[in-house]
């Protein structure tokens, strides 16, 4: 039984002219035939199922409609085309701090924020000491909440997200919150309520992220599906997806072809990690001020130009670490 | 179905907490001036208009503000209505809630200060003269639909606001020209016997009309007036219902 299922699910998105109008303007626009709504498919035929435990990473170019599907797991859009099921109380972080009341305190915006999330008096008055001290805002929490840092501010959401036990917890672009040891302790209470069987949907710009947290992968371009998978799998491919220069870029067209790249980046990371450990080792003088995409892109014409045999003394290698 | 509804409740509270903070700031006296402007209005009123309007008016004080009390809820509702979705945006964008929750909340705090400013009214009542007899009992009639057609209009005006954002000042103006000629400081009697019915197209008289019956002419207002409020709040609150539920899930595209 699947927690999260998604069927073919398409999107289409309304933009234009119809933000922020008057009346007037209205009325004049569509008098003069200048009214315009643009309407496009912000994400089509989108398919992947959930089981209990899963945490899902959601990779994609910006523009790739991973916000937009997160809206429609979250119930706020309605998916124009395909179905959308979702199992369980969802706790969502879309954009932070946006929702807090300026002009609330801390105190009062947690129980909001508890209420809105869908959770009872009783349940917050019991998780409050936590949440705060969770967050570190135990000085706080008399102040108003427009007088708190933005990192305070994230942190506060974040705790509250993540310490009111939801059955799925979904985050958009959260952990890069607050300083290197929050965001530490953030990662550990990730893992913890993953190990906890409660079912993650997490959106992310950092690859590296998505490989710590995630066991499935969802690749998104432009509103359709590239790939869906288990995670290694698909960051490696996206990883080299993202490595080639602009005007290089392929995505890949089938399952093997993803496949390939992705077992390609692989080898060709594990060349980049032994070059830097024992320079000594290869035959050739290593730029330090070369840019990783250069870096990489020089990794993957070495694999190229590898025999298979080559490839797979390394891939073993790899197995062999991983293992 | 109990147990959602139950964290709804908590919800509701916790944003009728938030708008009476909000709107009040945490001032002792902020409940006090928001009865003091009614107040303020009908004394000036009464100056103005007793010389011209209130010789032959018994309880002219008590016409005034029978006026003024439904007058000033009802644009003080609908007006906090009309902005509460679109103040709220930042959340039904990014969480998942029943959007009337917050036309709701924002209503039980106009009514609150509607309570407050009747109960003014009823001590006014007593000094001038006035007898309170069981017939005030119905006086719970129109309070009670008088809050479900504000409901219902804000709802219908929150929508419309957020699709046009000048909604706002047309409805401003809307609102000055319905305090005219909702005879809140003048008799209908000054206009001609057959046009006075269509006084009764405007259902905000109808309320007012229903306060005076009651309290000026000491009886329980006929049926065919409970039959229009009736109707005029089904009217209001079917709408406002079919206008969140058709729109529910596209809101969002015009924030």
């Amino acid at each position: 039984m699947s927690v999260i299922e998604c069927s073919n699910v398409s999107i289409r998105y309304k933009t234009g002219d119809l933000q922020q109008i008057g009346l007037k303007d209205y009325v004049i626009k569509k008098i003069t035939r200048t009214y315009k709504v643009e309407e496009f498919w912000a994400d089509r035929d989108i398919s992947f199922s959930l089981e209990k435990g899963d945490m899902l990473g959601i990779v994609g170019t910006n523009g790739a409609g991973k916000s937009t599907l997160l809206k429609a797991i979250t119930g706020i859009m309605v998916p124009t085309k395909g179905s959308v099921v979702v199992e369980g109380k969802i706790a969502a972080l879309l954009e932070l701090a946006s929702g807090f009341d300026p002009e609330l305190t801390v105190r009062e915006n947690t129980f909001l924020r508890g209420a809105l999330l869908g959770y009872t008096k009783e349940f917050m008055e019991r998780k409050y000491n936590e949440i705060i001290s969770f967050a570190e805002l135990e000085d706080f929490q008399e102040y108003m909440f427009k007088q708190l840092s933005s990192g305070m501010k994230s942190r506060l959401a974040f705790s509250i997200a993540c310490l009111v036990e939801p059955d799925i917890l979904i985050l958009d672009e959260v952990l890069s919150v607050g300083d290197e040891a929050f965001k530490e302790k953030s990662a550990r209470r990730i893992k913890g309520i993953l190990a906890n069987g409660v079912t993650g949907i997490l959106v992310s710009h950092s690859v590296q992220q998505v490989r710590d947290l995630c066991n499935k992968c969802l690749w998104l371009d432009h509103g359709n599906q590239v790939a869906f998978g288990p995670a290694n799998v698909i960051c490696n491919a996206y990883s080299a997806y993202l490595f080639t220069p602009n005007d290089q870029r392929r995505l890949p067209a089938n399952e093997e072809e993803l496949t390939d790249v992705s077992n390609r980046f692989r080898v060709a990371w594990r060349i980049g990690v032994k070059e830097r450990a024992h320079p000594e080792d290869f035959p050739y003088k290593i730029d330090r001020n070369e840019s990783e995409t250069a870096r990489i892109q020089r990794l993957l014409k070495i694999v190229d130009g590898m025999s298979a045999e080559e490839r797979k003394a390394i891939e073993d290698e790899i197995d062999g670490v991983t293992k | 179905m109990i147990k959602k509804l139950e964290s709804y409740q908590f919800l509701f509270s916790e944003l009728v907490k938030r708008d009476f903070k909000k709107k009040y700031k945490r001032t002792v006296l902020g409940m006090l001036w928001s009865i003091l402007s009614p107040l303020l209005s009908v004394l000036v009123l009464m100056m103005v208009f007793s010389n011209i309007f209130g010789r032959h008016e018994p309880h002219f004080i008590i016409y005034i503000f029978s006026g003024t009390l439904v007058m000033n809820f009802y644009s003080e509702c609908t007006q906090g209505c009309m902005r509460a979705l679109m103040a709220n945006a930042s959340i039904f964008t990014k969480i998942n809630v029943p959007k009337s929750l917050f036309l709701l909340s924002k209503s039980v705090q106009s009514y609150i200060n509607f309570a407050l400013t009747l109960a003014v009214y009823f001590v006014f009542c007593l000094f001038d003269g006035i007898v309170f007899g069981m017939h005030a009992v119905s006086l719970i009639y129109p309070c009670v639909m008088l809050l479900i057609y504000n409901l219902g209009v804000g709802m219908l005006l929150s929508a419309m606001f957020v699709f046009f954002r000048d909604i706002e000042y047309l409805y401003s103006i809307f609102l000055m020209l319905l305090n005219y000629v909702s005879a809140i400081f003048y008799p209908i009697s000054i206009v001609p016997e057959n046009a006075q019915k269509y006084f009764f197209i405007n259902p905000v008289y109808v309320f007012i009309r229903y306060f005076r019956i009651v309290m000026i002419e000491g009886s329980v207002p006929p049926l065919w007036i409970h039959l229009l409020i009736l109707g005029y709040t089904a009217v209001a609150l079917l709408a406002g219902c079919l206008v969140y539920k058709k729109y529910n899930h596209e809101f969002l595209y015009y924030v």
